[in-house]
């Protein structure tokens, strides 16, 4: 079995972000760690990998150098096999484009399972595991809390409104994965020493025959939101009582 | 002129009302841009649905009933979707971003050939969509350069529409969902059981946090009891189990703007303020002064929560009588 599994980097949650002059994406000095989202995908394959033997596990990230770091890093690192980099500049492709990018991967790859993070925390879009699926005609699994594999089946649970939903999908397919689904491991000392000797092949877009680089969604100004302002702290109960009933009026 | 599509969410034969939000922004576009919008309900047996839909001043509610779409299977909704905005000549596709939502709209673009912006919040007047980044601490505007236009909707960020009256004809869809060919079974669904008001719906709603403990809803439901209000949680309490998935509310959880939020025993991480943080009326009940929800709160309480929310809910109750 093969799979492919996406390792993206985004800025850290909490850092302070300043927009790029020509106001489309960010820009500065900010720290990067690999999406959350891709590390529960990662462990999810070496899960499947080290239950299933003689499963090769391919992560691919888009970006440039910094990116390819953290295929290293946070991929190969904690055990991924092999390393793909495709290049591009991330301020300028949409979730449409990552996912022709990640088609014509999967065309010269051919695995039997995708894994992705259901969402990046930078763009949360929520888009390209499901444009991937239907761009390859196949059947997805996004949101993932468990996977199991079994034969050339996934049994796969989901985090839905309203509860959990389980659905059985023939492989090949797609799955995007929640934060539910594991806790990712460390990489090793030794994993990271590794890492540094594992197959890592360089992309160009070129390389993969997409019909064009088209973008159908491009990002025209990016903004910062009006923050909420604190408020008071009342002394007691008593006194939060009275200022929800006189001054909100909100019970 | 656009003809916009809606995509109607419901739950066991009931329309659930974020497709009302989201109908909200349909008729701000075509006010904006000329235009009309149509329904699509997709299921089965969910005629109830289409009828509910009546009022609304669509052009038709269009109805694909179809054993096969019984339950929202990605390849298959998105295929019949797909299918109908075409037979019908609809250039745009939206539905309000919930788990089916998201789920479902992408492959409905890639059948369109269509763009797709994820979690709209606003219109702007050049025909640009607005949406929260990085879990909302930046605002981007986006421009869809294909001619066929996918949306999801933040519901919370569009009031819910009126009824205007009229009766809009119900058609029926052929629907043709292939589920056979899309290799995808529909095995379980583990649904939680409440009596509470969704959390897409209330108007007032009670958060708990990690702090809550094995106490999360000894703590919560009383004071949710005497407010009719609906629980909500945080990851961690989550993640540690003291509440089940559907409450989690933030970045990765539900989107909600009630007129009244209680964050109790939580912090006030960005992910999670990324989920409540346009609520009207916040209150937050914490242990530590220096927890970063006080920044974001509009009355604040430093207190030991299991003393200070019992309390709470005694007092309301006697306000009620
Ligand atoms: C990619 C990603 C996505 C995420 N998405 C979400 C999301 O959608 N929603 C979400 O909520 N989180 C999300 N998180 C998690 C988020 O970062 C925080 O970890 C989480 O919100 C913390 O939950 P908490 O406030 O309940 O717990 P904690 O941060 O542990 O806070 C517990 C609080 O309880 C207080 N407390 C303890 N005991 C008492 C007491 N007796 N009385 C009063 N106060 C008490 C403490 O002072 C503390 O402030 C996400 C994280 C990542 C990395």
């Amino acid at each position: 079995m093969k799979i492919l599994v996406s390792a993206k980097r985004v800025s850290d949650p909490n850092a302070k972000l300043a927009i790029a002059k020509d106001g489309k994406w960010i820009e500065g000095d900010v720290e990067y760690i690999l999406n959350p989202f891709c590390e529960n995908a990662i462990e999810c394959a070496l899960q499947i990998a080290e239950a299933n033997e003689g499963t090769e596990t391919v992560a691919i990230g888009i970006g440039d150098d910094e990116t390819a770091r953290f295929i290293r890093q946070g991929a190969l690192a904690r055990g991924i096999d092999r390393g793909i980099l495709v290049s591009a500049e991330e301020a300028s492709i949409d979730s449409d484009l990552i996912a022709r990018i990640y088609q014509g991967v999967v065309h010269r790859e051919k695995p039997d399972i995708v894994l992705l993070g259901k969402q990046a925390i930078d763009g949360d879009s929520n888009q390209v595991g499901q444009l991937l699926a239907e761009y390859l005609g196949w059947p997805q699994a996004t949101f993932a809390s468990k996977v199991e594999v079994s034969g050339n089946k996934a049994i796969v649970t989901r985090e839905v409104d309203g509860g959990l939903e389980t659905l059985e999908v023939s492989l090949p397919c797609v799955i995007t994965a929640d934060l539910r689904l594991n806790e990712p491991r460390f990489a090793s000392l030794a994993g990271i020493m590794k890492a540094k000797k594992k197959p890592f092949d360089e992309l160009e877009i070129d390389d993969l025959d997409l019909e064009d680089t088209d973008t159908k969604v491009q990002i025209v100004g990016l903004s910062t939101p009006s923050g909420r302002k604190a408020g008071v702290i009342v002394k007691d109960v008593e006194e939060l009582v009275q200022k929800l009933r006189s001054e909100a009026r909100a019970i | 002129m656009s003809k916009v599509l809606i995509l109607a969410e419901h739950d066991k034969g009931a329309l659930k009302k974020v497709t009302l939000n989201t109908l909200a922004f349909a008729r701000q576009y075509v006010a904006k841009f000329g235009g009309s919008y149509d329904f699509a309900v997709l299921g089965h047996n969910v005629a109830g649905v289409a009828e509910a839909l009546r009022g609304y001043g669509a052009g038709a509610v269009h109805l694909a009933d179809h054993a096969d779409l019984a339950h929202p299977i990605a390849s298959a909704w998105a295929k019949v979707l797909a299918d109908l905005a075409k037979s019908i000549g609809a250039d745009m596709v939206v539905a309000p971003a919930t788990t089916t939502g998201k789920d479902v709209l992408p492959r409905t673009a890639v059948r369109l050939g269509a763009g797709m912006a994820s979690d709209i919040i606003a219109l702007t007047d050049s025909g640009a969509f607005a949406r929260p980044m990085w879990a909302g601490n930046l605002t981007g505007n986006v421009k869809i350069s294909t001619a066929n236009k996918v949306i999801s909707v933040r519901a919370s960020a569009f009031d819910a529409a009126e009824a205007t009256g009229g009766q809009s004809p119900v058609v029926a869809f052929a629907a043709d969902p292939a589920l056979a060919s899309t290799r995808v079974k529909f095995v379980s669904f583990d649904g939680v059981q409440s009596t509470r008001p969704d959390l897409a719906e209330a108007t007032t709603i009670v958060a708990g946090g990690r702090g809550l403990k094995d106490r999360f809803y000894a703590v919560t439901e009383p004071l949710a009891d005497v407010l009719g209000a609906a629980i909500g949680a945080t990851r961690a309490a989550v993640d540690d189990g003291y509440a089940p998935n559907d409450l989690q509310i933030g970045q990765t959880g539900k989107v909600v703007a009630p007129q009244l939020y209680f964050a109790i025993a939580m912090s006030g991480a960005v992910q999670h303020l990324a989920g409540m943080k346009n609520s009207k009326v916040i209150v937050a009940i914490n242990k530590n002064p220096d927890e970063p929800i006080f920044k974001v709160a509009d009355y604040g309480l430093v207190a030991d929560a299991f003393v200070a929310v019992p309390e709470l809910t005694a007092q309301i109750k006697a306000l009620r009588g």
